[in-house]
């Protein structure tokens, strides 16, 4: 038997997490430094990954199968296509410049602190859990076990919204508890609703299948073995997809993200936005499209619209934001449109675009929000409207807000250009209207990024501005890299397309379609 | 030879990054170095000019391919260039005028402490320039096409401590934007029509595809030139973009980037020609436009905005061209040229006449300039005999084929066409002489300085009547420069330093013999025949009549404007003006349409969305979880606490699985 590579990916963070969580109270900075060194080793191993996977070679690899609850057929089955390679790369690659952002995110003020209370580790432990069970959820070929993953991941994240917050806080004390807290239940209850209609979906595939290996519920449907009834299928789809809509966040059940993103400390938000939602898309592609075919094709109208909804309405929204925090997580709301849209569109270019868009949008939204928290925590507030004339004090923060910006609002030339122009065009292949509706997305993206940009970075330095400093360079550390591969993937996107091609070639034949033809053969 | 193209590109960029990211280290030399990567450019262009004279005339393009940028299943964009005759002209227009600005800036930022950072933005501006014309498909046009439009965000709002920069650089990227959302469908619909969005393909075979589908790729490609050329109905953001350095207006939003429209509908002449529909757009637009620049700049009385008024209709003038297919194509990129030369001479003229008179832009504060500024007066008066088109000079040369191909146009169309085109001729002899006037002759009224501790967006009661209720960026019109003046001063006109002077009359020569030259044989229409081919016009009336009449609405153009302001004192505070005079100076109110009902109405939409979203969503999805989570509510008085009541349901949750699974497995 090889060595179990991807286990160990999510094994060494899970690992690192307890041990984190136990060092002793005095040696927060050990704490620190033991998690940053856990999750560089997660995104070592990651690489192994990505370098071990054979782009050409069999849909699912690097499998681990065992059984493991015999009687309800469940196993614990891992292997990964393209697309979770990508998707764990990402995972890998952001933990640790989220942990090194939220470097003093959680330290307590000196007269608070006690021996038993220690925040500090907890905060770092709960990140590298989260981290440990969202690759575990990349990986997953088993339905329960992925539903396990999925549910379980939002007990860490509860407690790193709930009990982590933003210090910039308008009200006092007791009311920005209160806000926090209401975040992080809404944020609770939310998923929880999608997670339990999902259970039902679950049980009812079991019924149905009587086992939740997902290769060997597509081939039983491919080979006709396994036949479901009209409605059946459709039932079981809507179940499973209520819940990854949820977790998207898809409108209308996106408002738990504005909330929980804005309270969240900007790292958190970020852990939220750019790797858990992530899941949610991406068992779109894998569970939805793949499990029920038919159902997916018979929904796709609806959630055309719903995604198109979500893109012209978060954008709007994030246009009304006074709260710089809120406005990125309705633009990620806008983004995720994008992502839903391509997914469901049907086409190779949508397809390969939403996944390129998922890693393209964490990395963008990364650099936007960490710079953003970088910039609240030397002001101490969230609202815009306090802001003015930063980059006359501070010429890097507001050079890297800029990219930050840029790369949200999708310029050629960074990364997130190339997947939303895929899903763009991807889209209008098959809907010609529902491209040009999507289309009138890159207007509203500009005008929320450079809006914001005007009001907090240019005009005359407000009096509370002065003092604001540059980044250190513990923080220009953090954007730096990330920055460099938004240009990196804008200029040479060719790494990642290889990977995920393939899956998306798969999933198309799953769902069987084919890409439309073009009007006339242009001589090539 | 093919392997210098990338040079072109990659020369400027590396000076972009190098000054960009380099830091304070670099100040002292930072200019040098950015100066003269963009000469090393042009020196490139011109070894690969004269590379490809020395091939026949079907043999003259050359492609290079770096690597496949976007591959994804039939989707393929390839980084790769195409150096034709076409982008030749281009490269050697961007290079050229961009090196002579370069000089140009280093006296003209000499006191701004951020110049290093103003070097690195030109040379940014030069790569995507020169991107977007050596691009060999339409996607790799699309990155240059919103480089070009960063570059000029970046400049236009360069001072951006002041509020109306800023302002004004955002509008000119959103409006941009809008455009560029009909370039982005018109690459969706190429893709979906011919499977690629590659010059080559594309333009062989469009005559295969529908003339509904081509008609369709036409107006968007047209929607995107309207963006970046500044055309009606796009075309508000020009006048603000004058925020700007006044080297940023000369490269960018005169010579060069606004003429990218003119360069995209004259590459795509194969889709066009196939689509009457869409051309009959093109020579509406482009006549709108010509009209509309020309009574703005007629009602201007800050120099820069009434240059740029001059901008958007001469660009109007290439556009009518470039739409009237064969017969204009070449016309439109001749005229595009010679006006790179005058209008970035009479820019930089206004540039040294504003750092002569402590940054004052408003030309009713000026007069008599011309026996303080021997050099700036002689260049300036060049470019506006050539704009104007006086015989012999450039823009005679190139203007008088534009409206002579307006006329051969034929029919109806062609008499409205060429009557446009004369009318504009005329008006631009008008504005221009008052331009002329108002700057060098006429009496001194010289103004002091105004207070550096002034808020800058604050109106100065001088400034045009009405101005404070438009729409957007208006600025004050005394304020640009970085350096503050000594309060209560009077200028002390001086002439600019070499620098400043040497790349004016560089431009000066090219204003005066470029068309002269170009015309020899028809050495221009010949140069572009292989990429834009070339048919002769027939117009209903002679040459020669044409010229004449030309000639006749020329000089009464200039004359009605010497009569005006020549023959009579200006005023130094602008009289209040018809109703058309007002409407013109407020942009023919296009800022106020723009003000109330899209940004008016968006401010309204969003905030009730805002609402909305508050109110109505939230409460509607929280109202059923809050009945669904009734039932942790009863938990939670057992539990105490949310997160233990969450471990119940998702314990009891299992425990229903297991259940359902084992009463499966019973049946």
């Amino acid at each position: 038997m090889s060595f179990p590579l991807l286990t160990a990916t999510a094994v060494l963070p899970a690992a690192g997490a307890v041990l984190t969580a136990a060092v002793p109270a005095g040696r927060r900075t050990a704490a620190k430094w033991l998690a940053l060194l856990v999750s560089l080793g997660t995104l070592v191993l990651a690489a192994v990954v990505t370098v071990r996977f054979e782009p050409g070679g069999a849909r699912y690899q690097l499998t681990e199968s065992h059984a493991w609850i015999a009687d309800f057929g469940v196993r614990y089955e891992l292997g990964v296509d393209g697309i979770g390679v990508a998707l764990i790369a990402l995972t890998a690659l952001l933990i640790p410049f989220i942990v090194a952002a939220g470097w003093n995110d959680a330290d307590e003020p000196a007269a608070t602190a006690t021996r038993r209370w220690r925040p500090t580790q907890g905060f770092f432990a709960l990140i590298l859990m989260v981290e440990a069970m969202v690759i575990l959820s990349f990986e997953a070929t088993d339905v329960f076990l992925f539903y396990l993953l999925f549910e379980a991941m939002l007990i860490p994240m509860y407690f790193l919204i709930g009990g982590f917050g933003d210090r910039a806080h308008a009200g006092s004390d007791e009311h920005a508890a209160a806000q926090r807290s209401y975040a992080a239940v809404k944020f609770l209850l939310y998923n929880l609703i999608g997670g339990l209609i999902m259970l039902a979906a679950v049980v009812g595939l079991y019924a149905v299948a009587g086992n939740f290996s997902l290769p060997g519920i597509v081939e039983a449907r491919a080979s006709g073995d396994l036949t479901m009834a009209t409605s059946t299928e459709r039932l079981l789809f809507l179940g499973f997809f209520f819940a990854f809509a949820v977790k998207a966040p898809l409108w209308p059940l996106h408002t738990w993200l504005p909330n929980a993103m804005g309270e969240a400390t900007a790292p958190v938000a970020v852990l939220i936005t750019a790797v858990v939602d992530k899941v949610g898309t991406f068992a779109m592609l894998r569970f939805c499209l793949q499990l029920f075919p038919e159902a997916s094709r018979w929904a796709t109208p609806v959630i055309v619209v719903l995604a198109l909804v979500s893109i012209v309405y978060g954008a709007l929204l994030a246009v009304g934001q006074r709260d710089i925090k809120r406005l990125v997580a309705y633009a990620s709301i806008s983004h995720f449109g994008f992502i839903v849209l391509g997914i469901f569109a049907m086409t190779s270019q949508g397809q390969s675009g939403a996944t390129l868009y998922m890693v393209n949008h964490g990395i963008s939204t990364a650099v936007l929000m960490l710079v953003a928290g970088f910039l609240i925590s030397r002001r101490g507030s969230r609202l815009i409207a306090d802001y003015g004339g930063v980059q006359k004090v501070a010429p890097v923060l507001a050079g890297t807000f800029l990219i930050g910006s840029l790369a949200t609002l999708s310029l050629p030339g960074l990364a997130p250009f190339v997947s939303e122009f895929l899903v763009l065009v991807g889209t209008f292949a098959r809907y010609p209207a529902a491209g040009i509706v999507a289309t009138t997305g890159i207007v509203l993206a500009a005008l929320y990024t450079l809006v914001l940009y005007q009001r907090t970075m240019t005009g005359p330095v407000k009096e509370d501005v002065r003092a604001v400093k540059d980044l250190r360079p513990r923080e220009l550390l953090v954007v730096a890299p990330l920055i460099a591969l938004l240009f990196f993937l804008g200029v040479f996107p060719k790494p990642l397309t290889e990977i995920v091609d393939p899956a998306v070639r798969h999933t198309m034949s799953d769902v069987k379609q084919q890409d439309p033809r073009p009007e006339v053969e242009a001589a090539k | 030879m093919e392997n210098l193209i990338a040079l072109l590109v990659a020369a400027p960029l590396l000076g972009a990054a190098v000054l960009l990211c380099g830091g304070r280290r670099l100040d002292a030399a930072g200019h040098w170095l950015g100066t003269l990567l963009a000469a090393a450019s042009f020196v490139v262009a011109a070894v690969l000019f004269f590379g490809m004279l020395g091939r026949g005339a079907e043999d003259r393009a050359l492609h290079q391919t770096l690597y496949t940028w976007v591959p994804v299943e039939s989707f393929r964009a390839d980084l790769a260039f195409q150096l034709d005759q076409l982008s030749m002209t281009f490269v050697l227009l961007i290079t050229g005028v961009g090196t002579l600005i370069h000089v140009y800036s280093i006296g003209y930022m000499e006191h701004d402490e951020r110049r290093r950072r103003f070097f690195g933005y030109l040379n940014l501006f030069l790569a995507a320039m020169l991107l977007l014309v050596l691009a060999d498909n339409y996607l790799l046009l699309y990155f240059g096409w919103e480089g070009v439009g960063l570059a000029s965000y970046l400049l236009i709002g360069f001072w951006q401590h002041k509020p109306s920069a800023a302002t004004a650089a955002k509008k000119a990227f959103l409006v941009n934007r809008v455009g560029d959302i009909g370039l982005s469908i018109a690459i969706m619909l190429m893709f979906t029509t011919f499977g690629t969005f590659a010059f080559g393909p594309v333009l062989a075979t469009a005559d295969k595809a529908s003339e509904g589908t081509l008609t369709a790729i036409g107006l968007m490609l047209l929607l995107a030139a309207c963006g970046k050329s500044a055309q009606v109905p796009l075309q508000s953001w020009l006048g603000d973009a004058m925020e700007g350095p006044t080297p940023v207006s000369a490269l960018i939003h005169a010579a060069t980037m606004v003429t990218a429209g003119v360069y995209l509908i004259t590459r795509s002449g194969a889709i066009f020609d196939a689509a009457p529909t869409a051309q009959t757009a093109v020579v509406t637009v482009g006549a709108v436009t010509l009209l509309f620049g020309a009574i703005v700049g007629c009602a201007k009385d800050d120099i820069k905005k009434a240059l740029a008024g001059s901008t958007m209709s001469q660009i109007g003038y290439m556009v009518l061209a470039a739409g009237l297919g064969p017969i204009g194509y070449a016309f439109a990129i001749m005229h595009l040229v010679t006006h790179g030369f005058f209008k970035a001479g009479l820019f930089l003229g206004a540039g040294s006449v504003m750092h002569g008179m402590n940054d004052e832009v408003d030309m009713r504060k000026y007069g008599g300039l011309r026996a303080y500024m021997p050099v700036t007066f002689v260049t300036f008066g060049l470019g506006y005999l050539a704009i104007i088109g006086f015989p012999g000079l450039s823009g005679f040369w190139s203007k008088d084929k534009i409206i002579e191909a307006a006329f051969a146009k034929g029919g109806t169309e062609g008499w409205i066409l060429g009557a446009v085109t004369l009318l504009g001729a005329g008006i631009t002899a008008y504005y221009m002489t008052r331009v002329m006037i108002m700057t060098f002759f006429g009496e001194k009224r010289w103004q002091p300085a105004p207070d550096p501790h002034r808020a800058p967006d604050v109106e100065p009661a001088a400034a045009d009547d009405g101005r404070h209720l438009a729409a957007g960026p208006v600025g004050s019109p005394a304020a640009e420069g970085p350096a503050g003046h000594p309060a209560g001063e009077l200028p002390d006109p001086h002439e600019s330093p070499r620098s400043m002077t040497v790349p004016m009359i560089v431009l000066a020569f090219g204003s005066v013999f470029a068309g002269g030259l170009f015309s020899i044989n028809s050495a221009f229409v010949h140069w572009l025949e292989p990429v834009t081919r070339f048919e002769h016009g027939h117009p209903p009336v002679s040459a020669a009549v044409i010229t004449t009449a030309t000639l006749v609405v020329l000089l009464a153009g200039a004359g009605l404007a010497y009569a005006q302001y020549g023959r009579r004192p200006v005023p130094v505070t602008a009289p209040r003006g018809s109703l058309l005079t007002r409407a013109a100076r407020r942009d023919l109110l296009q800022d106020d349409f723009n003000h109330v009902v899209l940004v008016r109405g968006g401010e309204h939409l969003t905030r009730s969305l805002v609402y909305v979203d508050h109110t109505l969503v939230d409460g509607v999805v929280n109202g059923t979880a809050a009945s669904v989570g009734g039932l942790s509510g009863r938990l939670r008085k057992l539990q105490n606490g949310y997160a233990r009541s969450y471990a119940v349901s998702m314990f009891g949750g299992t425990a229903v699985l297991i259940a359902a699974t084992l009463l499966m497995r019973a049946v």
